[in-house]
């Protein structure tokens, strides 16, 4: 057993730490987040550079073959940058999915394309009604000639309005409900009949709603060739997918810590720094424990996840309980260690917040995760 | 970064199960099935002591040249696990965990020579004589004072919590030396014996209705300087270096996990209309939810354990592990409290006796409930309670 970084992720760590140093600045990062594209695509370029955007990619398709200690190691510092960029929908959602999921074919088409940043893609699978349990997805494919037709509405894509391409899931058979039937098309966006509809959400990352009316796709463009079988790769990608946010969480959870505890010590009312009143240390050792707990769960479900434990699936539905707890306890202390200032737009404390809050909505929030985890109990 | 757990493990750990299967008789497993404390029924916990000695197991974490295994931390966390899947009774702790280190690392050579093979093998029967009546989380109050009298002191003052002090035949102590200075400079480490006159011992009888603590009262005792450890008005610094022989030492995961199972066996076995409290979704939803905090500290206990084997010192997560090991206690006794519903209530406290031949009123897997979440209660306060341990690491860790 050992928990220790290897010298080519120590220097991931670094690399990244210094990437959100340098690049990262709270007041460029809002005005970026303010822009019509949501993000930078100065630094989208840089990170493909970097290599970030191809680390779990296999290295037939000019990926680096990491594993998830190296995604880990990655969002944890960039989770402190506040990451708006596309990468989660890009690399894990989409891109996953086609390397779990696609045609060799499909593979080579849009794996290097995205290792290289020239590629962003979307996954649109929500529906309203969906909540994260995919067999609810109802909306429909139908074949017709060569291919399939779409109709329905998807809500709340990541980072749809940014995608080059996007995957959508419908039913080609079954209803909702059932396990089979479940199938994944890559759409191009500026087809006919797709509207997009985008806008950003409150922690300033971009999501949009997307009708399809009467999309016509041809047959090439079900993902992996076949029809009706996508769901496991798609909830292996909602597993990674909460790998990621679970290790941005962390790091966005280190980041609020370490800036309340400044904070604390700095402050002054009633003539001393407010960390000298017992009530706020007790406090912010709370604080503590949770980051270093949710830091703990992180490990267990990514490492049971690379080493394939069978415990893994329960581990990963452990990590979303436990950083939608500790998310809301430091958030909200955060806030309320900062006092009024806490409140406001001007200080990066409550985009931290905000962000934490919406990881515990995406892909399944604590109630969520703690009755799937008990059906495995 | 892996979770591998090494081949020479497996066969080490087969090596343990082989022993205890083959050594550890019915009548003492009793013992550790019926513990509702960390103090097992002290005669059956010294039996196993004696079979854990004779085999030269007896302490794990001192030193090889003192007595110890030589194990790593890997080979004494899984030597920990198998004791407590066998249901094996706790080795009480004052002698080998809380003294013979601070002998260990303080005591002149004459001093080791005399006391530590007496802790080994079980002979000398140790208690602490640390809290006072007016000296608790804040120990360095304390006002026990051992007056220079030629080659002795003279003791008099008042010991409080002293556990097991009705079957000591030992007792290391904190005593006061001096009134000058910080409170803590003036303390001093002494041994005793408890037959010397001028010693008294009063019980006190727990919530639980178990005899476990006591009081202790010295009049004119009179203890040869010899019998000190440490340098006069050095204690603390022997009190010290204990807690942090202790750091790292214990793991509370294995057993947290082992505990939440048996929740899960009573609540499996309480019948409501039917249906069993198990399938209750929102008892099991509390369950879950324990059982993820006991991962998140047993991932915690594993990051320590990981710095420690590769040579570095464990991060400040280490300092966190008491304070969150006695809370999940806590809730696990309560959650069990909850399943077994009014199963725990009768008063039976000669039941849960080990060799008790008193016939119980309810089943046997409600025996112990009650017990066990009254006497959790003390987890959050003693060895510094959990407000001093949150403290500790607001200052150490914090920098507040």
């Amino acid at each position: 057993m050992d928990f220790s970084l290897s010298e080519e992720q120590r220097m991931l760590k670094d690399s990244a730490a210094r990437f959100v140093k340098k690049e990262c600045q709270f007041e460029q990062r809002r005005e970026q987040m303010r822009s019509p594209l949501g993000y930078s695509d100065e630094q989208w370029a840089k990170m493909a550079e970097l290599g970030w955007l191809c680390i779990p990619f296999s290295e037939k398709y000019d990926g680096l073959g990491g594993s998830f200690v190296d995604v880990m190691v990655l969002l944890e510092e960039l989770g402190k940058g506040l990451m708006v960029e596309p990468w989660l929908s890009t690399v894990i959602l989409g891109g996953r999915l086609v390397e779990m999921l696609g045609t060799e074919q499909q593979k080579q088409d849009v794996i290097p394309e995205v290792c290289g940043g020239q590629m962003k893609l979307a996954l649109a699978y929500s529906e309203v009604g969906v909540r994260h349990q995919l067999t609810n997805i109802s909306m429909g494919a139908k074949p017709k000639g060569d291919g399939f037709v779409l109709n329905g509405e998807k809500v709340l894509v990541l980072s749809g309005q940014a995608a080059d391409q996007l995957i959508v899931v419908a039913r080609t058979g079954g209803k909702a409900g059932d396990e089979h039937g479940l199938t994944a098309f890559l759409v191009d966006p500026n087809a006919k009949g797709v509207t997009l509809s985008g806008y950003t959400t409150v922690d300033g990352y971009r999501a949009a709603n997307i009708t399809f009316n009467n999309v016509q796709v041809p047959d090439s463009a079900v993902v992996g060739g076949v029809e009706g079988s996508a769901l496991n790769s798609l909830q292996v990608v909602m597993n990674e997918a909460i790998l990621a946010v679970g290790a941005e969480a962390v790091g966005v959870m280190d980041l609020l810590y370490q800036a309340t505890l400044e904070y604390t010590k700095t402050r002054k009312q009633f003539g001393v720094p407010i960390g000298k009143f017992q009530v706020l240390q007790h406090r912010l050792v709370d604080v503590f424990m949770q980051c270093e707990q949710s830091r703990s769960v992180l490990l267990m479900a990514v490492l049971h996840y690379v080493e394939d434990f069978k415990e893994s699936k329960k581990s990963i539905c452990g990590l979303k309980v436990q950083v939608g707890k500790s998310g809301r306890q430091v958030g909200q202390e955060a806030i309320q260690l900062h006092g009024g200032m806490g409140m406001t737009d001007e200080l990066n404390v409550g985009y931290y917040f905000k962000r934490l809050t919406c990881i515990d909505a995406l892909f399944g929030n604590v109630d969520f995760h703690l009755a799937r985890y008990a059906a495995l109990v | 970064m892996n979770l591998t757990i090494g081949s020479k493990y497996q066969e080490f750990r087969e090596k343990i199960q082989e022993f205890i299967r083959e050594n550890l008789t019915d009548d003492i497993r009793e013992a550790g099935r019926l513990a509702t404390s960390v103090f097992a029924e002290p005669k059956r916990a010294m039996a196993w002591q004696k079979i854990l000695h004779k085999q030269g197991w007896v302490a794990p974490h001192w030193p090889k040249q003192f007595g110890g295994t030589g194990w790593d931390v890997v080979e004494r966390s899984i030597f920990a696990q198998e004791c407590l899947k066998a249901n094996a009774p706790p080795l009480i702790p004052m002698s080998l965990l809380m003294c013979g280190p601070c002998i260990i690392g303080y005591g002149t050579e004459e001093q080791k020579a005399e006391y530590l093979p007496k802790i080994l093998s079980g002979e000398d029967f140790w208690c602490q004589g640390y809290s006072e009546p007016g000296a608790g989380s804040d120990l360095a109050s304390l006002q026990t004072f051992a007056e220079s009298d030629g080659d002795d002191y003279i003791v008099n003052g008042t010991k409080i919590w002293t556990t097991y002090a009705q079957y000591a035949n030992k007792m290391f102590c904190l005593v006061r030396t001096s009134r000058e200075g910080k409170p803590q400079a003036g303390i001093t480490f002494l041994l005793l014996d408890m037959n010397t006159p001028g010693i008294t011992v009063e019980p006190i009888i727990g919530l639980d209705q178990v005899h476990e603590q006591n009081t202790v009262f010295f009049d004119n005792v009179r203890v040869p300087k010899v019998n000190r450890i440490g340098k006069e008005n050095d204690g603390w610094s022997v009190a010290k270096y204990l807690l942090m022989f202790e750091r790292g030492g214990q793991e509370y995961a294995p057993a947290l996990h082992f505990q939440l199972a048996g929740v899960r066996n009573i609540a499996e076995q309480v019948y409501v209309a039917g249906s069993s409290i198990w399938q209750d979704p929102f008892f099991k939803r509390k369950y879950c939810e324990l059982e993820i905090e006991i991962s998140a500290l047993e991932f915690t206990e594993n990051r320590i354990k990981s710095a420690l084997t590769n040579g570095q010192n464990p991060g400040p997560e280490a300092s966190m592990t008491k304070i969150r090991g006695t809370e999940i206690t806590q809730a696990i006794t309560e959650l069990a409290l909850e399943a077994a519903g009014e199963f725990a209530l009768p008063l039976q406290v000669d039941v849960i006796e080990p060799g008790s031949k008193d016939v119980s009123v309810v089943p046997e897997f409600a025996q112990t409930v009650m017990p066990k979440y009254l006497n959790a209660r003390a987890t959050s306060i003693y060895g510094g309670s959990n407000e001093v341990q949150r403290g500790i690491i607001a200052k150490m860790v914090l920098g507040l």
